[in-house]
Order: structure tokens, then sequence, then C-alpha cells
């Protein structure tokens, strides 16, 4: 079966984007518009990558890393964050919250795929 | 979802992120150290930059990128926020939206002026110049083979963040020929291992045609913080040591077994508690419900009205064979298509409708701009902003409404010196509001101000000829004026009034919208205009009539009562078209004349009275069919100049029947009557 993503994101374009990019890679993709969503979507289900957008309202990438850091049943699973070169404090921050990897903004459907198979260990 | 293009997704949505971000400076303006609205910004502006360089608005990135970072400084409390600096990242956003609308127009020195005027404002140097918009240049592979000693250790809880060590020593296997060995001489007693922890490490041989930063880009997502070492076995110079890797100097590999791992060090990251805490989003920009919500285009909503208009009248076709038919099965499955598709129509009317938040919204600016333009303390109420719409009215309903409430500003309110001298609050008041009422919305402009000054009406109302001098007319009649063509009571044409549109133009739009307009003005205390539109423009019911042998659909909302033509009355009145009504004359048009039908008309003629709000007329017609629903089709270009109709209809037997425009034929009706008066 193929591996499924959850994808968190608060704009629609980069949303579609990502969701179109992974569908044809072959992936299953779940979509959530913000921290706490990704959180509450994370814990009801299994995924084996969570993407995330750092900004957002509600609660930011950041804070929502951290939750699912403390949850035991996540322990493991590969979150790649999206951020922007001017981003490299958050970027620190966000490896230390317990990130994964990251991609950096604008990214070319094929660096995705890449950087997904990458962490997935293909 | 394939069919979506990322692109218009991304348009509507720099759209949404611009309104936000606009939102939130207005908020700023009144409330300048609130660090919640500061962050939303900021937000708005970072999510602008990042989806705008991905979809291809490089120079929107660009721009917006130095907008972020002068408004970073802000947030992170170099500088305060002020009003100016409020000011120039709106002016910025005004350019924002102009560079998602023609990404490649020719914006000339704009942005430039606008920067400038930014670092201004944030007291700061030039902003460096956008680094994102380049992407990473594909590496070409050498063909030279080289071989390396690779050996690297990583943090111990690197398994828990989700980085799988076996990954990457298949990536390594990727780039060429590996030998592994795990190095398994750290791992602690049996009491003292903690399982979710690694403690192993790894020696690798690797032979590849690919060069070392491949090696690196293996490692890139740990490389900061683990031990990596990576010798060329057969180079010159061994030891190339991973950039944050200063403390563990590479160890031979003889002694690698032996080395201990050292502990996982991240000395430049910030410790956690450094993060900032989960915070509320503030109401403004708040996306918390978004996700319930599917954002649809609204030329596709059209089209879906379209389908459902044309299985309305499919299925009225159906009914009226069925109704002909004895047969049962068919007679049953037509009802059930019938109930299908009114439950059908009433859901997809309901889609159209959005909230007038949104028309209402677009005004916070407006009277932000105007209160700076004009120097009057200004304060804008809204009510009634769940009230919801057809989206084809608001549209149309911007441009009107934009007027009306410069008019409220420009010529009602006064100044703050003149209202003070009055007796009045320094700020006025202007009220935008809208309720729903049966099948309307009634949207009005309230202001407090001076009130519409009746002499000036009358006396610009008879220099210009549109009255006789000292004609007796009603209070409404006298307002009413201000609606013809060319009238304006303003003493000079100012900067915000004659801009094009003028009352007499609102007034065409609200009747195009088959809606009316009502004026109360009290002097000194204020005026309030009132709209009042149909919450739809895509279905209406009508009355079916039917003169000589075509049909016409009057929309019922105008239709005020039906009465018999008697064939006395008709010869009575021959020549000058009056019924009398309950003590009152009320003129009559004879659609038969009008349409040139050149029938005999019915011995039981029939008359329907239409109004528009004050003013009422009369419709002779041959025969009254009934109530009809009906599904309105917009007429072609070549009949756009036909006054009499607004639209056509298919009938149920496939037939089409036009609809009357009542806001002309009552103003016809009028005019009919004016020139019969002063016929004598």
């Amino acid at each position: 079966m193929s591996a499924s993503i959850l994808t968190v994101d608060d704009s629609a374009s980069i949303r579609l984007t990502t969701k179109v990019t992974l569908t044809n890679a072959g992936y299953r993709v779940t979509e959530a518009v913000n921290g706490a969503e990704g959180l509450a979507t994370a814990k009801g289900s299994s995924f084996d990558l969570i993407v995330t957008d750092l900004n957002m309202p509600v609660m930011d990438g950041l804070t929502m890393i951290e939750e699912l850091r403390k949850l035991p049943a996540q322990a493991g699973v590969p979150i790649i964050f999206l951020t922007t070169e001017s981003d490299a404090d958050l970027k620190a921050r966000a490896k230390a919250a317990g990130a994964t990897g990251w991609l950096t903004k604008p990214f070319d459907p094929e660096s995705l795929v890449k950087i997904v198979k990458k962490v997935l260990g293909r | 979802m394939s069919t979506l293009d990322p692109v218009a997704v991304f348009r509507t949505e720099a759209a949404e992120c611009l309104e936000a971000i606009e939102a939130g400076l207005l908020d700023l303006t009144h409330q300048l150290d609130n660090k919640d609205l500061v962050d939303a910004v900021f937000r708005g502006l970072h999510t602008l930059k990042g989806s705008g360089a991905m979809f291809g608005f490089e120079a929107l990135a660009a721009f917006t990128h130095h907008c972020e970072t002068a408004f970073d400084r802000v947030r992170k409390g170099e500088v305060s926020a002020t009003s100016e600096l409020v000011a120039a990242v709106l002016a910025a956003q005004d350019h924002m939206r102009a560079l998602v609308d023609q990404p490649d127009a020719d914006h000339g020195n704009i942005g430039h002026k606008l920067l400038a005027q930014l670092q201004a404002a944030v007291g700061g140097k030039e902003a460096a110049p956008a680094a994102v918009l380049v992407p990473a240049a594909v590496r070409e592979a050498p063909a030279k083979k080289n071989s390396w000693r690779i050996r690297f250790s990583l943090p111990a809880n690197s398994m828990a963040n989700g980085t799988n060590p076996l990954g990457l020593l298949d990536e390594l296997r990727d780039l060429g020929e590996c030998t592994v060995r795990a190095n398994t001489s750290a791992i602690p007693a049996l009491d003292e291992l903690t399982p979710t922890d690694l403690h192993i490490s790894w020696d690798v041989t690797l032979t590849s045609e690919q060069d070392r930063s491949a090696i690196d880009d293996v490692f890139i997502f740990v490389l900061d913080d683990m031990e990596l070492s990576v010798e060329e076995i057969d180079g010159p110079t061994a030891a190339v040591v991973a950039p944050a890797d200063e403390k563990a100097a590479p160890a031979p590999v003889a002694a690698a077994s032996a080395a201990p791992v050292p502990p996982a060090a991240v000395p430049e990251f910030r410790p956690v508690e450094a993060v900032p805490a989960k915070r509320e989003a503030p109401a403004a920009v708040s996306q918390a419900k978004a996700a319930e919500n599917v954002r649809v285009p609204a030329e596709r909503l059209d089209e879906l009205m379209d389908r459902v208009g044309e299985l309305v009248i499919a299925q009225s076709r159906l009914s009226q064979l069925a109704s002909a038919s004895t047969d049962i099965a068919l007679r049953s499955v037509s009802e059930e298509i019938e109930r299908l598709s009114g439950e059908l129509r009433d859901t997809m009317m309901v889609l159209r409708m959005v909230p007038v938040a949104t028309l209402f919204s677009r005004f916070r600016r407006l009277v932000h701009d105007l209160a700076r333009e004009t120097g009057k303390v200004i304060e804008l109420v809204t009510e009634g902003e769940s009230t919801e719409v057809d989206k084809t009215v608001i549209e149309r309903l911007a441009d009107p409404l934009v007027h009306l409430v410069r008019n409220s500003i420009d010529h009602g309110l006064e100044t703050p010196g003149d209202r003070l001298a009055s007796g009045k609050v320094e700020a006025g008041t202007v009220t935008l509001s809208a309720r729903q009422a049966g099948g309307e919305v009634i949207i009005s402009i309230k202001d407090d101000g001076r009130g519409i000054n009746r002499e000036r009406v009358r006396a610009k109302a008879e220099s210009s000829g549109l009255i006789q001098a000292g004609q007796p007319l009603s209070d409404s009649e006298l307002l009413q004026l201000i609606f013809a063509p060319g009238f304006s009571t303003a003493a000079a044409i100012t900067n915000l009034s004659g801009r094009g549109v003028g009352m007499d133009v609102v007034k065409k739009t609200v009747e195009a919208l088959r809606g009316a307009i009502d004026i109360v003005s009290v002097p000194g205390q204020g005026s309030e205009v009132s709209l009042r539109i149909p919450l739809t423009l895509a279905i209406i019911d009508g009355l079916l009539v039917r003169v000589g042998s075509g049909r016409y659909v009057i929309p019922l909302s105008a239709v005020e009562e039906c009465l018999e033509l008697s064939l006395e009355e008709d010869l009575r009145s021959r020549g000058r078209s009056f019924i009398s009504l309950r003590d009152s004359l009320v003129p009559f048009l004879r659609l038969r004349d009008l349409f040139r039908t050149g029938t005999k008309p019915d011995v039981h003629q029939k008359v329907v009275v239409i109004s528009t709000g004050t003013e009422r007329v009369g419709l002779v017609v041959d025969q009254i069919i009934g109530d009809h629903q009906t599904v309105i089709k917009s007429m072609s270009k070549l009949h756009n100049n036909v006054a009499t109709f607004s639209g056509a209809t298919i009938l149920g037997d496939g037939s089409v029947a036009l609809i009357l425009d009542v806001g002309h034929l009552v103003a016809a009706g009028q005019q009919q009557e004016a020139q019969l008066r002063v016929a004598g």
C-alpha cells in the first residue's frame, strides 16, 4: 500500500500543488489547514509522513511539531517543514522541536517528491 | 481536482490574503500596540511572498519580501508600529494587488517609491534583495570515480524525530559501491539502555562517480547536529569535515571502533522554551472555519445554475405532458421529478448566497482613506453583516454603494468644527446596514450629517430645467430629483464626487437589479438612503400574462393588484389613459398598443397594477394566465437596448416569454401621464 502523507498548510494554492504532486507520485494525501487541525488529524490516524508549513494561523507549524513529538504514537514519524530562505532562525527551531527535514519555498514538484522519497526511505 | 489551476487558486487566495492584511492594518491603526495584529499582518505578508514565488509571481514575491522585512522589525519589537508605517504598508498592499492582477505589466517606479516610504517609516536601511527566487541548479555528475571513507553517528534522538539511518545508508548505496560496517561499541549496558535512542555509528567505504557534495546531500537534514567525517581515500588530502563539526576531529579508521559516540549536541539551537506559546488567532484573520468550506469559482456556480434552470424548464414540460396523460406511472415519476428539481433549485439558490460582510469590509478602507482626504472624523458602523445576498447582486452593488458612502461623507457629514458648533459630537457616523425583509434585502447607508438641503435641490432643479419654477412637489418627489441625470448639489465638483458615477447611475444599477431606492433626510440630523434589492437574480416569481398571441412575465413582487377593465371604462378612457382606483387616478399603458400586436382586444381585458415604491401604473393585458416561477435568461447583446424587457424565460411548452421591465414601464406611464397633464 502506498504511503500516506498529511500536508498542513494554510495556503490553498500550496496545498493544491503539494497534493497534486504527491498524488501523482503515488502517495495518499490528507490535508489540514493549520497546526491545530493537523495535530487533531494526526492523532486520529497514522501517517507515514507529515509535511507542514511553519507560519500558520491558530497554531503554527512549530508548535504543532512540538505537540506531535510529545505523543508516543507519533515518535519516528518523519516531519518535513516548508520554509523560506529567510527563515534560518525558524529552521533551527523547527529542527530542535523535532522536525526531520525541510524544503525551501519556492520548491518545484520534483524536489518535493525527491525529499519525500528520501525521508520515507523510498 | 485535476482541472483546478493552481495559479487561479493562488490568485483567489492572494486576494483573500491581501484582504486579511488590509483588515489587520486597518485594525492596527486603532490599536498600534496590538501584537496579535502585527503577527497576523506579518503572517499574511509571509504567506503571500512564499506562495507568490511558488507560482511565478516573482515581482510580487520580491516586493512583498521588502514589506515583510520591514514589518518583521515591528514584530521583533525593534521599531514600533506607527500610523505612517501602517499607511505605507496599506499603500504597498495596493501595489501587491496590482502585481497579483497584472504580474507582467510595467509598474514603473511605484514599487521603489513605496519601498522608500516604507523604509522611511521603519527608519531602516534599504532591505536586502529577496534571495528566494532562484531554483537550485541541477548538479552535473563528474565522470571521475572517487573513493571515500565515511564515518557518521547521529544524535541519540534522531530516530524519534523521524530520521531513518537505514534510509541514509540506502542513499549512500545509491551513490556507488558501498561497504558498511556498524559500530556498536557505544551501546550501553542493558540496564542503562534507552531503547528508543540511537547508539550505533557507521563506517562506510564508498566508491562513486559523484562528488563530495552528493554525500553532504545525503546527510543534509542532519548535517548540523551529527558527527560526520569524510576522507578521500586516494586523494592527496584527507579529512574534510562537516561544517558544524569542529569539536570532534575525524577519528582514524583503525581507532573508530574504540571511539566513544559523542553526546548529541545542539548548541546552536535556541532552547525549546523560546518557541512562542500557542496563540489565539485574531478574529479578523481567523481561518478556523476554512476547513468546512469548499471554494468554488463563481462561474462554475453560474454554470450549475444554468443547468438547474434548464432542468426546471424540462421538468415543467414533463409535467405538462404527464398531466395530459393517463399513464399513472408517468405521472408519479413526473411528480417525483418536480419535487426533486424544486429542492435542487432551492439548494442552488442558497449556494449562491454570500454574506454582505464581504461587501461591507471593502468600505473600511474607503472610509479610512476619505477621512484622511477630507480631514473629517468618521466612524463607520456596520450592521447585519451576516445577511446573505446573491453573489451577483453583491458584485453589482459595490459601485453604487461606494458612490453613496462617498456622498454621505463628502456632502452629508460636516467638518469636525461645524459639528461641534452645531452641538454634535466631533466624529460623524456613517452606518452601513443590511437586513432581509421577505424576498428582498434592504441595504441602507445612513449618516448623521447635515441632511439634504431642500432649497438647494429645488434651486438646482429649477435652474437646470428639471422642474418649473414654483412647481409644487411633495417632499419625496423633491428628494427623488437628486437621481436625475447630471444632478449635483455640490457647489463645486470636489475630488470625491464627480467621478463618473452619479446618482442617476446608482439608480439605474439598482433598478437593473429590480430594486428600488428610498431616501429619508432630516435637515440637521442626517440622511438615509435605502436600497431594496431582490435576494436573487436568477429566479423570480412572475405573473404570466397574455397580450395578443404573445405571453409575458411580470415580476410578482411589483404587482399590486389585478382588476378587470370593463368595456365601458375602456371606451370612456380612450384618449386619456387613466382608471380610477379607489379615488386616485392611475395612468395605464395598453400593452397591446405598445407591442403592436394587431389583434383584437379580448372582451374582458385585465389591468395589472404594478408599482415601484410610490409610483403606480396599470398594464392592460388580454388575459392573466397565472403564477409562474421563472428562471431568468439574459437576452442577447442584440437586445441590450430593448428597455421594455429585462430578460426572457422559457415556458413549460418550450416557448419563450419576455419579462417586463417594471421600472421602465412605470417611468413610461408617468411620462405619458405628464404629457396628458400638460396637454390639459
